[in-house]
Formats: C-alpha cells, sequence, structure tokens
C-alpha cells in the first residue's frame, strides 16, 4: 500500500506547488508514460472531433460494395452490409471510450463514498460494506457483467451501468484501506482531537491523501473497462447495431473471418492500442505519484 | 512434482488404450439439442439427432411426399374421421421391446396426456385409438384434419419405448430408448452426443456407421475450419456467406435445399397497448413499409444471394405457394404515396425489435437502410432472444423480426400464426374470413381444394399483412467428399441411411 | 493458525449468504419468461402453467430463495431447465474441463512470466527489462477474445495446424487433448503471464536490495546463485500468493475463450444459461463459483502466512 508523507497533506501551498511541479516532472521523464497519454489522447481526440473529420456516415449503406478489401475508397474496407470500417472505427471510439470513462465514473462515484464510510466509520457500517463488497469479489467480474447486461437489456448506457457495478469493489477496498492508513496518522487525529467537524476532516485530510491512488486505479480501470464494453458488445449486450463500438464490430467479423479478415484486424488493434496507453499512463502515473521511488 | 510425475504415468497408460474407429461419423451442430424426449423437445437441432435416434410412423421424400417408415400403409375413411395404419412386423426397441399397435396407442397418448409434452396441439385432433390387431392401429378424429399424416411424420409420429417413457416419466430424455437406427450411448451437454448402431435395427443394411457422434459448434467460422481440417464429416447449416469458401476448397462438398421456414417482421396488430399506433391500425403504412424492401438485395447482401427471397409463407418454390401474388418488386414511389395516403407525407417511425444475434441484426440493417428512403425511421430494438420471445407474446413490441422453422404440411406454417387466438399469434391478428379459410384448409383431403383456400387467406394476407415475410432460409450442408450417399431435405434434417464412407 | 484459518471460515458465511441472495434476486429479476423460452412452439397455456408449477415459479420469491438454499445446503442445485440434467451433474462434469484449462494456462503463464521477470530485475534498466516490459503490457492489453479469433483464423483456418475447437478428455487421449487445448490456454495465460512477470520482476527488485542478498554477493557467491538461490526463494512468497489468487481469475477468464473455442467448460455452461434463462444453472453455477474464489482467497492468505515466518506468529 502507499504511504504518502506528512508533507503532501500540510496546507502549506509552497509545499504542495513543489510537490505538483516534482509529480510532473517525474511523469514527464517517464517516457513510457508520455507514450501512453499520447495514445489515449490520440484516440480521445478521435472520439470527440469523430463529427467533423472528413468521413461518410458510419452507417450509409452501398449494396454493392459488401465485404470489400481495404481500397483507395475505403481505406480500412467495408464490412458485412457495406459500410465504411474506417469511418465505423472513427465511431466506434466513441463508445468505446464513452464506455471506460463512464463506467469507471460510476464506480468511482460508488467506491469512493463507499470505501470512506467503511474505512472512516468502522463498525457495523464498516462489516456491512465489506461483506458486501467481498461477496461482489467472489462473483467473477465478467460473469457480473454478463449477469447485469442481460438483466438490464443490452445496451450500451446498460453495459456501461454494469461494468461500472462491477468495478465498484476495487474502489470501495482501496479507498478503505487507503482512509484506514491515513486515519492513523497523528495530524488526523490532533485534528479530531481538537474537535474538528468529521465532514472537514474527511474534505480536509482525507480525501486529499485517498486521491493519488484512486487515480492511478482510474486510469488502469479506464483500460478494463474498454476491454470489458468489447467483450461484453462481443457477445451482444453492448452497443446494438446499427450504431458501432469496437466490439461490436468484432463481434460481426468473426463470422466473416475467411472472406473479410480486416473487418475483424481494425477494431483489435484499436482496442489493443487504446487500452495499452491507459495502461502505460497508469503505470507512470503510479510510479510518478509513488513517493518511495525518488 | 509429484503430481506432474502422476500425469505422466497416467498419460503413458492411455496413450496405449486410445484407438480410433474408421466407421464413427461426426456432425457439427449449430447449437446444442435441448431434452432429448420427442414429446418435450422444442429445438430445430433436437429433431436432427432424432432423425437417426427415433424412428417415426411416416417419413418424407425430398419432395415433401409421405413415405413408410415404420407404418407400411394407411387408409383414410371417407368422412377424413378414421386413419387406419397398417404396421411394420419385426420392429424392436432398443430395450428388446416388441414394435406393435398397442405401442403406438401409447405414444399417442402420451403425446396428448403428458404434462410436459409439447406435441398436444399438433395430435389435438385425435379422439382416441382402436387396436385393431397386432400390427394394425385405427386413430380417431374429432374431425378431419389433413394436416395429421405430415405430424407423425415428425416428433408426433416418434415411436418412444413405452414401458421405458413410462419409468422414466419426465426424466425420459435423458436416457432416451427409440427405435431408430442408432441407440443412445451418452451425451455431454454443450459438447457431445454419442449414438451408436443398434443392432436390431429393421433396415440395418442400409446403416454403414457404427457410432455417430453430434457435436455442437456455434460459431460458423470455428464449424467450417472444423471440416476442412477433417474433424466433422458433416457440417450442419454453412453460413451462406462461406458458400464460396467452400465450394472452392476440395476439402468440401456442399448440397442444399431451400427450407420450409420463414423469417419475416410480425407487426403487432391488435395486441395490447404498444399495438395503438399507424402501424397496428393502418394497413396502407404496412404495406408502405414492405414496398421499400427490395428482397432480392436483401438476400444479396446478407445471403449472397444463397436464400430464397420470398414474401409468403412458403417459399416461391412450394407447390403451396400462391402464384398470383408474386414477390413484389421494390417501389419507393408507391411506398411514398402510400405513407402520403394514410396522412404521414413526412414519413413515420416504427420500433422493429432484433434478437441480438448475428444474421436477424445484418437484415433488419439492411431494412432499415432500404425503409429510411422511403421515409419510414426504423429504429431497432435488440434484444436477447429469450426476452424477445416473452416481449412477443406480451405484446410488449411494435414489430419483431422473427421467424418460424417450417412444417411439412402448410397448415404449420400459417394456421397458427393468424387465426383468431391461435397459438402463436402474437400479433393477434383476427379475421373472420382468413379463420373460415384457414380452418376448411385443414379439413379438406382434396389437395387442390385446399390450395384455393390457402390462396385466397392469402390474398387477404397480402393486402393487410400482419407479418411482412421477408425470406426463406436455405439448408446448406457441408460434406466431406469421402462420404457419398448423402441428400438434403427442405426439412433440414440430416437421414443416414445408404449414407456411407468411400473407399 | 487454526483459529486464524477458523475466523477467515467464519468471515465467510455472510459472505456466502450475500452472493446466493444477491445471485438469486438477480436472476429472478432478469426479463423474459424461462417458461415460455422452455415451451417453445407449444404455447398450450395449460403447459406453461403446469411447467410454472411444476419449477415452482409461481411460489413468493422469499419461499424460492428458501427452498433453493435449502436444497443447495444439502447438494441439491435443481435441474436444468433446457435439459432437465441435474445442475451438480452439469457442474462437476464441466469443473474438470475449465480447471485443465486453467491449469495448462497457469503452466504457461509460470514459464513465461517468470524467467522474464528475474531476467528484467537483474538487468534493470537495460534492454531486455525495456523489452520484457513491453511485452508484458502488451500482453495486459491485448482483448484475449481478440487474440483468440486471430489464432483461429491464423492457425486453424490458414494453416490448419490445431483443431479450432473442442475438448478430449486429458486421461482419454493426452496428446490430443493437449493439441485442442494449446491454444485456447495460451490465449488465457497472455495476461496471466503477464501479470506474474511484472509482480516476479518487482518482488525480486525488493529483494535483490536487501542486506540478505548484500550479505550473499559479500560472501562471494556466484552471482547466479545469489539471483536463483537466495533471492528468488524468497521473493517466491508473493508470487505463490498471487498464482493462487489468479486461478479464481482464471475459471472467469474462462468465460470469453471458452466460448470462443466451443470448449464445453464453466464459462461457456453460465454463458449460456444466461441466455437461454436457465435459471437453475446460472444460480448454481455462480454459487459454487463464488464459494471456490472465497475458498482460493482462503488457501492464499493460508499459504502466505506459512510462508512467512514473522507473520506466523503474530496472526
Amino acid at each position: 500500500m502507499t504511504h504518502i508523507s506528512d508533507d503532501t497533506c500540510s496546507e502549506d501551498a509552497v509545499l504542495a506547488t513543489r510537490r505538483e511541479n516534482r509529480v510532473w516532472k517525474k511523469f514527464k521523464s517517464h517516457r513510457s508514460a508520455m507514450i501512453g497519454g499520447g495514445l489515449a489522447a490520440f484516440f480521445i481526440l478521435i472520439a470527440v472531433l469523430a463529427p467533423i473529420l472528413p468521413v461518410v456516415e458510419p452507417t450509409a449503406t452501398d449494396w454493392f460494395a459488401v465485404r470489400k478489401a481495404p481500397s483507395l475508397v475505403h481505406p480500412f474496407g467495408t464490412d458485412e452490409i457495406g459500410r465504411d470500417v474506417l469511418s465505423r472505427m472513427v465511431w466506434g471510439a466513441q463508445a468505446s471510450l464513452l464506455a471506460g470513462v463512464v463506467s469507471v465514473a460510476i464506480a468511482i462515484g460508488l467506491g469512493v463514498p463507499l470505501g470512506i464510510l467503511a474505512g472512516y466509520f468502522s463498525g457495523w457500517t464498516d462489516a456491512i460494506i465489506s461483506r458486501c463488497t467481498e461477496a461482489l469479489l467472489a462473483a467473477p467480474f465478467l460473469v457480473l457483467a454478463i449477469a447485469l447486461a442481460a438483466f438490464l437489456g443490452p445496451s450500451l448506457t446498460n453495459a456501461m451501468i454494469a461494468i461500472g457495478i462491477s468495478a465498484t469493489p476495487i474502489f470501495v477496498r482501496l479507498t478503505r484501506g487507503q482512509v484506514l492508513s491515513v486515519k492513523a496518522e497523528d495530524y488526523v487525529e490532533s485534528a479530531r482531537a481538537v474537535g474538528l467537524p468529521t465532514h472537514k476532516i474527511l474534505s480536509r485530510y482525507i480525501l486529499p491523501n485517498v486521491l493519488p491512488p484512486i487515480l492511478v486505479q482510474a486510469t488502469l480501470s479506464i483500460a478494463t473497462a474498454i476491454i470489458a464494453e468489447a467483450s461484453l458488445s462481443f457477445l451482444g449486450l453492448g452497443q446494438q447495431a446499427p450504431a458501432p463500438s469496437w466490439g461490436q464490430m468484432l463481434n460481426t467479423a468473426k463470422n466473416f473471418l475467411h472472406q473479410a479478415p480486416w473487418m475483424a484486424l481494425w477494431p483489435g488493434i484499436a482496442i489493443f492500442l487504446v487500452v495499452l496507453g491507459f495502461n502505460l499512463l497508469g503505470d507512470g502515473l503510479r510510479d510518478a505519484l509513488d513517493p518511495r521511488e525518488k | 512434482m509429484k503430481f506432474a510425475r502422476n500425469v505422466l504415468l497416467f498419460s503413458t497408460i492411455t496413450m496405449t488404450a486410445m484407438s480410433a474407429s474408421a466407421q464413427d461419423l461426426r456432425i457439427g451442430l449449430q447449437s446444442d439439442a435441448d431434452v432429448l424426449d420427442p414429446d418435450q423437445s422444442r429445438s430445430f437441432v433436437g429433431r436432427i439427432v432424432y432423425a437417426s435416434l427415433c424412428d417415426k410412423l411416416v417419413d418424407i421424400t425430398p419432395d415433401l411426399k409421405i413415405i413408410p417408415q415404420l407404418a407400411t400403409s394407411w387408409s383414410w375413411t371417407d368422412d377424413g374421421k378414421k386413419l387406419t395404419l397398417k404396421l411394420r412386423e419385426g420392429v424392436v426397441f432398443h430395450d428388446g421391446t416388441p414394435f406393435n399397435a398397442e405401442a403406438v396407442a401409447r405414444n399417442i397418448t402420451r403425446s396428448q396426456t403428458m404434462p410436459e409434452s409439447r406435441r398436444k396441439s399438433e395430435v389435438s385432433s385425435v379422439e382416441s385409438t382402436t387396436v385393431l390387431g397386432e400390427y394394425e392401429i385405427a386413430i380417431n378424429l374429432k374431425q378431419p384434419d389433413s394436416t395429421l399424416l405430415a405430424q407423425l411424420a415428425d416428433r408426433s409420429g416418434m415411436m418412444v419405448s413405452p414401458d421405458a417413457a413410462e419409468a422414466a416419466g419426465a426424466d425420459f430424455g435423458l436416457k432416451p430408448v427409440c427405435s431408430g437406427a442408432f441407440e443412445f450411448v451418452e451425451r455431454v451437454a454443450q459438447d457431445r452426443i454419442v449414438l451408436k448402431k443398434f443392432d436390431d435395427y429393421w433396415n440395418k443394411d442400409a446403416i454403414n456407421f457404427d457410432t455417430v457422434t453430434y457435436l455442437p459448434i456455434p460459431d460458423n467460422t470455428v464449424r467450417l475450419a472444423n471440416l476442412l481440417s477433417g474433424d466433422i464429416h458433416i457440417l450442419d447449416r454453412l453460413a451462406a456467406t462461406d458458400l464460396q469458401q467452400a465450394k472452392a476448397s476440395s476439402a468440401v462438398n456442399v448440397t442444399s435445399a431451400v427450407s420450409l421456414g420463414y423469417q419475416g417482421l410480425t407487426m403487432n396488430i391488435d395486441n395490447g397497448e404498444q399495438a395503438n399506433t399507424p402501424w397496428g391500425k393502418d394497413k396502407r403504412v404496412r404495406q408502405a413499409l414492405s414496398y421499400s424492401i427490395d428482397r432480392e438485395i436483401l438476400n444479396n447482401v446478407v445471403f449472397n444471394g444463397a436464400f430464397a427471397a420470398g414474401n409468403q409463407a412458403f417459399p416461391p418454390n412450394s407447390p403451396w405457394y400462391d402464384k398470383s401474388h408474386p414477390i413484389p418488386e421494390r417501389d419507393l414511389a408507391k411506398a411514398k404515396a402510400l405513407l402520403a395516403e394514410a396522412g404521414y407525407p413526412n414519413g413515420l417511425d416504427i420500433e422493429i425489435s432484433v434478437p441480438n444475434t448475428n444474421v436477424p441484426t445484418q437484415v433488419t440493417q439492411v431494412v432499415q437502410a432500404m425503409a429510411a428512403e422511403a421515409g419510414i425511421n426504423i429504429k431497432l430494438v435488440t434484444k436477447e432472444f429469450a426476452t424477445l420471445l416473452a416481449d412477443d407474446s406480451a405484446g410488449n413490441y411494435q414489430a419483431s423480426q422473427i421467424g418460424w422453422s417450417g412444417r411439412v404440411d402448410p397448415d404449420g406454417n400459417i394456421h397458427q400464426f393468424v387465426t383468431t387466438g391461435g397459438g402463436i399469434n402474437d400479433s393477434n391478428y383476427s379475421n373472420a374470413k382468413v379463420d373460415e379459410l384457414l380452418n376448411a384448409a385443414r379439413q379438406f383431403s382434396d389437395p387442390e381444394k385446399r390450395q384455393l383456400s390457402y390462396a385466397a387467406a392469402n390474398k387477404i394476407l397480402q393486402d393487410e399483412l400482419p407479418i411482412i415475410y421477408l425470406y426463406h432460409p436455405t439448408w446448406i450442408f457441408g460434406v466431406t467428399p469421402e462420404l457419398s450417399g448423402f441428400t438434403t431435405y427442405p426439412d433440414g434434417m440430416i437421414r443416414l441411411e445408404n449414407v456411407k464412407f468411400e473407399k | 493458525m487454526l483459529s486464524f484459518v477458523l475466523r477467515r471460515l467464519l468471515i465467510a458465511i455472510p459472505t456466502i449468504i450475500l452472493i446466493s441472495v444477491f445471485v438469486f434476486t438477480l436472476q429472478k429479476l432478469l426479463p423474459g419468461d424461462p417458461v415460455l423460452a422452455m415451451a417453445g412452439e407449444e404455447r398450450d397455456p395449460q403447459v406453461l402453467e403446469y411447467l410454472r408449477n411444476k419449477y415452482r415459479l409461481n411460489d413468493p420469491i422469499f419461499i424460492q430463495y428458501i427452498n433453493w438454499i435449502g436444497n443447495a445446503f444439502v447438494g441439491d442445485l435443481g435441474i436444468s431447465l433446457r435439459t432437465n440434467q441435474p445442475v451438480l451433474e452439469l457442474i462437476m462434469e464441466k469443473l474438470p474441463v475449465t480447471i485443465q484449462l486453467a491449469v495448462i494456462a497457469i503452466l504457461i503463464a509460470l514459464v513465461i512470466g517468470i524467467p522474464t521477470g528475474i531476467l528484467s530485475a537483474v538487468k534493470k534498466g537495460s534492454a531486455v527489462d525495456y523489452c520484457a516490459n513491453a511485452i508484458a503490457l502488451s500482453g495486459l492489453s491485448i482483448p484475449n477474445f481478440w487474440l483468440g479469433i486471430m489464432l483461429i483464423l491464423l492457425v486453424s483456418v490458414r494453416w490448419q495446424l490445431l483443431p479450432a475447437s473442442g475438448y478430449v478428455p486429458f486421461f482419454e487421449d493426452p496428446l490430443k487433448s493437449v493439441s485442442v487445448m494449446i491454444m485456447p490456454a495460451f490465449v488465457l495465460g497472455t495476461a496471466l503471464a503477464a501479470t506474474l512477470m511484472r509482480h516476479t520482476r518487482s518482488a525480486m527488485l525488493d529483494v535483490l536490495k536487501s542486506d540478505y542478498v548484500r550479505t550473499a554477493r559479500a560472501k562471494g557467491l556466484k552471482e547466479q546463485t545469489v539471483v536463483l538461490k537466495h533471492a528468488f526463494r524468497n521473493a517466491a512468497t508473493p508470487i505463490v500468493t498471487l498464482t493462487a489468487l489468479l486461478f479464481g481469475e482464471l475459471i472467469a477468464g474462462a468465460v470469453l475463450t471458452e466460448q470462443i473455442f466451443t470448449i464445453p467448460g464453466f464459462g461457456k455452461l453460465i454463458v449460456d444459461a444466461v441466455f437461454n434463462r436457465d435459471y437453475a444453472v446460472v444460480q448454481g453455477v455462480v454459487l459454487v463459483t463464488a464459494v471456490g474464489f472465497i475458498l482460493m482467497n482462503l488457501l492464499a492468505d493460508v499459504a502466505y502466512v506459512l510462508l512467512n515466518p514473522r507473520l506466523r506468529s503474530s496472526s
């Protein structure tokens, strides 16, 4: 578990800035983290700019150009009903990244408050939250997501909710552990002794200390969530036709491996790259935020 | 370490014990069968297994003529209310019980009265049976039923060993005992069903395999890869889009037959709240939707042209097809005009429920693109198949892309879908004239009269369109070239009589 | 030690009860009528009603739960709505398949992950280290279902080297059994190998910095001996625990892999059951998986304490 030294929590603005500088410097010198950030930024840019990029409509069909190999007109080829694969890749980036970010946001929104509650108040609150977390953790992540997605009905939104809920326990556990260790620190003890109200202690001392590891975990979880969305879509439980997502494109493509292998190639590579990007970024952040390694 | 040594030891022992039988036929199925009891079964693939496991009273030819199997001949009384069957002698069930008129009577009773029976509606016209002799039985009907023989050529006509069935009750499917060419050996769910040659089979000279293994392999690509590598010998339902590749390979022979089934859009006419849209209430907008679709292009895009475009409950090559209503040409002007006439010159929205599997999604996406050009804005609502079934039945849909595997008798493709209160009439469509015509068609024994009835009903259905038919699948089988004598049937079954390995 | 295990077991009980409640309610909330799916093309209302009663779907949900959990306690998990087979029998049939897959995957992961981890720790900062790290991250980032279909495309369809699907029990035909499983196990093992490599590397780095290793070096022992005999033996503790934990994750990871390679294992059982609304099977499988998962965790903890003499006394 990451322990954060006292200076990071002091209210001295100079010290805080200095620390930020140090983190940023460390991060900047971390070459792979920069590559990861670049990859992630590239795909985020594509997703955001999809409406103004010079690609055809992702749902425009050409019934006389079905499953055509890459060419000048269709650089990535066409799909099973004659749509441009490049355009679907670009628009699919939206679905995949959205799924990654939104589901992690859901997991954080649920997990962090619960983790703080469990860690700070302990006793029964902790017991109940911890048992529930363990119960959720004991059901395999993907199985849980599949069951939830099936229960909610196949759609991108529901897939995001399902993935978000399935990823929540990790954040509960992480936050709880973090809170427990911070709570034992002297300055928190003394703040309590002086009679500082709970919400002030939480917002002033606990939260800032809990955030860095959560940031790291969030970045890594986005990577996991993107793969999870692709997996659900691959099983038909994520993004629904005619809107594209990479996983859904792979789901269709697996039926045409013989005749149109390119249909399976691009989405796979894209998922790989964007997930690699977030993984690198997460690793870099962890190193940068870890005070132990100098 | 100790574990590893043990494993090594075991493997050397078992290595010497293995041997491969040359006469094992391996068949790759598209999905896993459900319970293996003809009276409880409901899946299409289950019927493929029965084709070798359970003999029926009668069978069909590739052009749908009824021919003898366990019944050698039959006759109807003039009023059409009594069917007398002469039975094959010297037939025994897999458990050695002799097959006779008594067994037939008990089988029909089982289909009718077993609480779990899914065959009840198929034999609902049967009032009683009379055993006339050891090998002769009469089936007495409540009213004439010209569909009965076709039912007896399917699961309702499959004979199970009555004693074994009685002893096992609802668990019969765990170890089915029939009288077919092969007997049950074992089943590992989702993995394999193994049958072995039945030594006392009445027609055993026509059987050339010692065992048959059915392997469910849902993925099209994987299934084909198995055929190409020789791991399976017959492949059930080759994907139409794989046809070119399969034909180009010397390791595969391809054979096909247009199926008896159909796929289409079932429109919610009067099933609950969701029917209260122009789509349920105004036939003109349904006609507009139908006119906006180019069924030939649909077939070309999604199925490489290997399936059959369709606009009726029966495929165009069927004798029951109404030739006075051929597949309509796509007519966008007419579609737009009909929409305008109905009061929607600026177009109209519709939600279509779709199972979240590949082929239906592709089909509806093409339909969506086509209809858009006529101003019909389709929203696809994808559901898992189980949800779709429940929603359709409960009226929780506007239109639904669903189909039917098809039956030998035309009645099975149409009656229960469009008659008032019909078993699968999810549209809740009701038209007294259609009811009258289709009920009459059930009772006529003269095929010509039946055909006239179906044509008259079709005329109304083409106008009112409770179901917009789109296409008829083709059963495409991939078969290894070593195998000879394999014939495709429109019912998609795999019959193994006279099929054998060459050389 | 014994009290430690007992305490952990006691804590596991409410967790298991929670899971069972959770799975059960989720199942009941799933849209789609299982009876309709079961009845198939026969929609006789009488049959539907009979089936509903037979599977006790008309009882209040609380009663249904009590019945189910009560029966589960004595080993009866009900029967599959689809094939009528007992759920326990199905699970017992599928479990060995997935375990075999997981064992081969772990072997692959160990063979790849540990040596590269050690190497990259010893050569920290070198090209070898960078390469190993890059490959490990790629292994973590590649969607394994995609890897699966690509392998099928190349190895089975194009080159026709290995079968694309199926399962042969190990003791029936070991050679064929392994040849069928090698591809899916590789797919499953890649991410695992990457995780193992990264953990081995960091555990080794920690140990290599320790006084203990410094002493060993100072004694003039050969570098190879220092690394393998002294350092790795100490670094092995967290790796063993990790492997035990990952085993549970593997069973879950098998879900997609089994789907792609048509392996009749645990993962395929549960996915097909969810899609077929085969309630009894889903409930049973998740319950068994969860219990297994908890036991694996417990085992990992116990192993950790046993391997770590310092912790033994404090527990």
